[in-house]
């Protein structure tokens, strides 16, 4: 894991926020991504993002839930143990309706859950690189990836023109790692920036 | 393209004139102080509660069921009824936090993340009743259908009871998941912002290291989006089942095919009674009157009278299909056992009715539904009212049997029953103090969602842009 450069740009306001985006992205600059205190409308089509298929998951997820319920039930009660219950039919479809909507909906929900915590990598004890404390409170945290030549001074002065707050230059590192956030942990010797 | 900014003329759920970090600051400030004396106090009797009810279990598990007042006759009595009770209050979260946020309405945001916890304590409460209700509780595994050694003798999937495990535990985990994933950006703007080690690793590690993420914001929508979508036929198909626990049987009183939109509206009727008997106090006591204001309870006194009036409806088709069916063992059910105040257990159904149908009717008038002492007052006695429902349904249909030789003396409960149910009491406030003291009560990145298109400080600008857009809507369907 090796750490890289960002230039951070912070903006206080969604409304100026978006035109800036646009014009750092028409000018060149790679956005890595821009941290949000809430979901942001509309923000990740303007970074050119694709739209996310965890709701396809879903689905299958569900479906898995489903089929898992109407195998399970007919085999124990067709196959397996075929209670008589009244003398009513062994294959009792209507009655099973209940349990396999209520599987469909478990798997669907747990299914997508852990996904979203798995492409997200969110779990406890998971630590990331914050670039700026107030991404969470009131500001929008644009950060974008320098290259060999890219001029931080000037890519910095760019923000600013387009109603940056604040720009600062960092070294960071992309992924996770296990740590816990009342420690600075340096990652390895010497990495500081 | 749907319109941005919401109508002047509606009123503002954010009140005073906020910015997005004045947002945090209320609702984190409860966090971040030292809990009042009021809170101790509160605490305090919750958990005294609780450990009565863990006594009280304890003697039930310890000497059997007979420490409870059931008989052969009214094997269904408190402990049923109380299942049924605190599932129904369970419902109001996930309705406000679902079906709400398909509706697209905007008041939602200000109460389901405590409305959430509700429901989730709730169900907890709930399932204890017929777990313990098994007598041997140790066995309690035995509803779950996994290869045994018994044959394997498998459960039976036929039966109503078994689909009740199913729902609600099911309800319970998606609920779960569905309240957990909208807080995980709210602990981490609580850990972002914490000033004590302590605070900073534990919301740490609750926050599982998120980041704001324009990619995961995206997800994060999305994966709220479904959960919506699946919890709205979840929520409707738990009380459903809860009802089939009745009506697919053939007791009379209970063998009726209008239970299951009869339980679904109950449940909400007591549902949204219980979030407006807690949010009038919470606002108060920590300062979020801008948060929650009278527009939101006024909303909940609405959907209050709805299903108040629906279960309404509902009692009176059951009393015309006692007379409307000719068979006697429903009209003596209906029209003696229930309808009848001189009746044993009349005095259930005229109280059932006067706190269910008819107090709730004062809603109709604007300045009952935003007076506070009035909307607390009636969401106590909504809830007195259904919990009497419960007990009518229950036990007013099972104490005198086909059989007259087994009709029952009079049932009351005794004090290891009565000690179950206030224990339940003292787990959910138990959990809704310790909520309300660590957990950020109202959804702060929601609020800020919709700050800038409700918030009061905002509206001046709505009109110009509402114009706005509805130009560029006319000009988009010109051509």
């Amino acid at each position: 894991m090796a750490k890289k450069k960002f230039v951070v740009g912070c903006f206080d306001n969604e409304d100026v926020l978006f035109p800036a985006v646009k014009k750092v992205r028409t000018t060149g600059y790679k956005i890595k991504d821009v941290f949000t205190p809430f979901a942001v409308h509309g923000l990740d089509h303007a970074l050119g993002m694709r739209e996310t298929s965890l709701h396809t998951a879903g689905f299958i997820y569900g479906i898995t839930g489903t089929t898992t319920a109407l195998s399970c039930i007919s085999w124990i009660f067709t196959k397996d143990w075929p209670l008589d219950i009244g003398g009513k039919p062994h294959f009792a479809l209507p009655a099973w309706i209940p349990i396999m909507f209520e599987l469909t909906v478990l798997f669907a929900a747990v299914g997508m859950v852990l996904t979203f915590c798995y492409l997200c990598q969110l779990a406890p004890f998971v630590k990331k690189h914050h670039f700026h404390l107030r991404a969470t409170d009131d500001l929008f945290v644009m950060v974008i990836e320098c290259t060999e030549n890219t001029n931080t001074e000037d890519l910095k002065a760019f923000l600013t023109n387009n109603g940056a707050i604040e720009t600062d230059v960092q070294m960071a590192e992309e992924g996770w790692w296990i740590g816990r956030y009342d420690k600075d942990e340096v990652l390895f010797e010497g990495a500081t920036a | 393209m749907s319109v941005k900014y919401e109508s002047q003329l509606r009123e503002p759920l954010v009140y005073g004139n906020k910015t997005y970090h004045d947002v945090t600051e209320d609702i984190v400030r409860p966090i971040e102080a030292k809990p009042s004396k009021l809170w101790y106090i509160g605490f305090y009797i919750s958990v005294c509660l609780l450990m009565f009810g863990v006594y009280s279990v304890y003697r039930e598990v310890t000497y059997g069921i007979g420490q409870w007042n059931l008989n052969k006759t009214i094997g269904w009595g408190w402990d049923i009824t109380n299942f049924v009770w605190w599932v129904g209050i369970g419902h109001a979260g996930t309705l406000i936090s679902a079906i709400l946020l398909l509706f697209r309405q905007g008041w939602r945001t200000g109460v389901n993340r405590a409305a959430e916890a509700m429901t989730i304590f709730a169900v907890m409460c709930a399932g204890q009743f017929p777990i313990f209700h098994m007598g041997r509780v140790w066995m309690a595994f035995f509803v779950l259908p996994y290869p045994n050694s018994r044959g394997p003798l498998w459960v039976n999937f036929n039966s109503p009871l078994l689909w009740d495990v199913f729902a609600i535990s099911t309800y319970f985990t998606v609920s779960l998941l569905f309240w957990y994933s909208g807080l995980i950006p709210d602990f981490a703007t609580v850990r972002d912002r914490a000033k004590t080690k302590l605070r900073k690793h534990l919301y740490g590690v609750a926050a599982f290291g998120w980041t704001g993420s324009t990619k995961h914001w995206q997800r994060h929508e999305s994966l709220s989006l479904v959960l919506a979508g699946l919890s709205t036929p979840l929520v409707l198909s738990v009380h459903t089942i809860v009802s089939f626990d009745f009506a697919t049987s053939v007791i009379p009183g209970w063998h009726t095919t209008i239970f299951p939109p009869y339980f679904v509206a109950g449940a909400i009727f007591s549902g949204f009674a219980m979030v407006q008997s807690l949010m009038v106090v919470v606002r108060k006591v920590f300062g979020l009157t801008d948060y929650i204001t009278m527009g939101h309870i006024e909303a909940m006194n609405k959907v209050i009278v709805l299903t108040g009036s629906i279960v309404g409806i509902a009692y009176l088709t059951e009393l015309f299909m006692g007379w409307y069916s000719q068979n006697k063992y429903e009209g003596y059910t209906f029209w003696y056992s229930r309808a009848n105040l001189f009746s044993p257990y009349g005095w259930s159904y005229w109280g059932m009715m006067a706190c269910n149908v008819l107090s709730p009717q004062i809603f109709w008038f604007r300045k009952m539904r935003r007076n506070l002492f009035v909307t607390f007052f009636m969401s106590v006695l909504v809830n007195i009212g259904m919990w009497f429902e419960r007990f009518v349904i229950i036990v007013t249909s099972i104490y005198r049997d086909y059989l007259p030789s087994s009709w029952s003396v009079y049932y009351s409960p005794s004090i290891w029953e009565i000690g179950f149910y206030l224990g339940t009491f003292g787990l959910f406030f138990t959990c809704f103090f310790l909520f309300a003291k660590y957990f950020p009560t109202i959804a702060i990145a929601e609020i800020k969602y919709v700050l800038k298109t409700t918030g009061e400080s905002y509206k001046d600008n709505m009109a110009t842009i509402e114009q706005k857009q509805a130009d560029e809507f006319a000009h988009e369907y010109a051509h």
